[in-house]
């Protein structure tokens, strides 16, 4: 019995620590290829280690204005379907009212439509009005995806929030701005950061929406990797891989706590 | 504040609604009428429905991607539904904070990096296929299995199965630690064996969540674009990967099929996604 206990204990570890390899495991696949240099084919590790590809990427322009662009586009989008989902989020959170179950499905139309049709459809409509390939049309765009995590996300913390401290607030005479700052963002910080950090994710990630709004002109990381998969060096192609996970790596390092709470509702955005 | 009367809900609904809604609306009423030939970029405004006719003739590429994309989706779905079902049980008997975290992790790789990631790993010159190599299975590239990029989708099979299986096993065993383990014990003391229990304890009690979940992947996998793209063949490929070659073509006449192509794919999504929440409302 005890010899099958052991068994059973050594199995269990070493499923588990398979588990974890499994998970740093991409990393340290786009770490050899982008760090190494001619590993050809037969060679089962690297041979030769480098920075060269590193330094390129980051001194290559277009990589480097990628990059920025991204960054400045998931900033906008997720500032913007913060300010939306704010108001939207408290009401269903915190009221009944007629119709609500209407607006819930409305709001959540956008996980049901695929981004292909969205973005296609949208693409007629931006090019006759001049959105298309600009900045601002590629944001709108990517409001889309985002706006119905944010909402879900804030709504059920709405739902835990108790209105009864803004009123202690009111009666100790704080003006509403006051109350809305120093009571109620103050006590949905963890769930704002949560909500703005998975908007930003889901934007910084995108690549349809990017691609069919943006029309070349517009051009982030995802855009700049799926070219180079397509058919490119492989060092090149790890290297932007490793630049595009690196903010969602750290983010849900950060968050993983709260993630149990939230991460499986933003996981089908990716 | 608490509304006041007067202060409708709605006024704060409108900013998010609006947006939605017109976006939404805007971009399908667009694809509707480009689908048929109504809005084009060449100028001939006359509805007609020849893209739906060329599209959807029975020698059009159209059903073998149809036909394609139903194989990938049902296979992912079918496997990773079973292997989370699984995990998930296995999990549910220990405690640990850490599976969990260990299992949002992969939300930090998004599909396309994903596949890129398999594809450096899986591909005839791959790592898996040097160290092939190493261990003396094989001594050329043309040796090794071709499982990205492959005629069958094997490649796109894999990418979608261990991305979806996180996020199923997390739905499996938010439905098992919310409930008491009472059930099971009880069958346990009855004398019921570890396979019994599983099949007539555990798996009626996760299965609404888990065909809830399950529609869900199968929605997403149909219709997103990425990992098909990258981890397919020129032929067969799958349907939306058609839709925007079409969309996209130099011949401006193509762009109605591919807008008929994306439609056909948002309705079978939909049907699917509200199949899914009947079923979640039913519990």
């Amino acid at each position: 019995m005890s010899r099958y206990n052991q068994m059973k204990h050594t199995f269990t570890y070493t499923l588990r620590i398979l588990l974890y390899l499994i998970l740093i495991a991409p990393l340290l696949l786009f770490a050899a290829y982008a760090f190494s240099t001619r590993w050809f084919f037969p060679q089962p590790f690297p041979v030769e280690w480098t920075m060269g590809t590193f330094q390129r990427a980051i001194n290559d322009s277009r990589t480097l204005s990628s990059m920025a662009q991204g960054v400045w586009i998931a900033f906008l989008v997720s500032i913007l379907s913060l300010i939306l989902a704010l108001p939207t989020a408290r009401v269903l959170g915190l009221r009944k009212f007629r119709g609500r179950q209407l607006a819930w499905l409305l709001l959540f139309l956008p996980t049901v439509i695929p981004p292909l049709a969205v973005g296609m459809g949208l693409n007629i409509l931006f090019l006759r009005i001049g959105l298309a390939g600009t900045i601002t049309g590629v944001v709108l765009a990517h409001i889309i995806p985002t706006l119905p995590y944010t909402i879900f996300t804030l709504s059920s913390a709405f739902a835990r929030f108790d209105e009864n401290y803004e009123y202690q607030a009111l009666a100790l005479g704080a003006s509403p701005w006051q109350i809305f700052l120093k009571v109620t963002l103050r006590m949905m910080t963890p769930s704002l950061v949560v909500a703005t950090l998975f908007a930003f994710l889901i934007s910084w990630s995108q690549y349809l929406l990017t691609l069919l709004i943006g029309g070349g002109q517009v051009i982030t990381l995802p855009i700049l990797l799926f070219s180079a998969a397509s058919g490119g060096n492989p060092s090149i192609i790890a290297m932007l891989s490793l630049l595009f996970v690196a903010p969602p790596v750290m983010v849900i390092a950060f968050t993983a706590r709260s993630l149990n709470q939230h991460g499986n509702e933003i996981r089908e955005q990716y | 504040m608490r509304g006041h009367p007067l202060f409708s809900p709605w006024l704060s609904l409108a900013p998010a609604l609006t947006i939605v809604m017109v976006l939404l609306g805007a971009s399908l009423l667009y694809a509707v009428a480009e689908s048929m030939d109504f809005i084009s970029v060449i100028g001939q405004d006359e509805i007609s429905l020849n893209a739906y006719r060329e599209t959807l003739n029975l020698n059009s590429e159209f059903w073998i991607s149809l036909g394609f994309s139903l194989w990938i989706s049902i296979a992912s779905t079918f496997i990773s539904s079973a292997l989370a079902l699984l995990l998930a049980v296995w999990l549910s008997e220990r405690h640990g904070d850490a599976d969990t975290l260990a299992l949002n992790w992969n939300l930090a790789f998004p599909h396309l990096v994903w596949s890129v990631a398999l594809l450096l790993f899986l591909s005839q010159s791959g790592l898996l296929a040097r160290w092939a190599v190493a261990l003396g299975l094989i001594s050329t590239p043309a040796d090794f299995p071709i499982l990205v990029r492959d005629r069958f989708g094997i490649g796109i099979i894999l990418s979608y199965i261990s991305k979806e299986i996180p996020f199923l096993t997390l739905t499996i065993l938010a439905v098992l630690r919310s409930q008491s383990i009472g059930y099971d014990v009880v069958a346990e003391n009855l004398g019921a064996g570890r396979w019994q229990r599983l099949r007539y304890v555990t798996i009626p009690q996760v299965m609404p969540a888990l065909l809830a979940g399950a529609l869900l992947v199968f929605g997403f996998i149909f219709s997103s674009y990425e990992v098909p793209a990258l981890l397919g063949v020129g032929y067969p490929r799958a349907l939306p990967v058609l839709a925007l070659r079409f969309f996209l073509d130099p011949d401006l006449r193509a762009r109605s099929e591919g807008m008929v192509i994306s439609l056909v794919i948002t309705l079978i999504v939909s049907v699917v996604a509200v199949l899914s929440l009947k079923i979640e409302e039913r519990e």
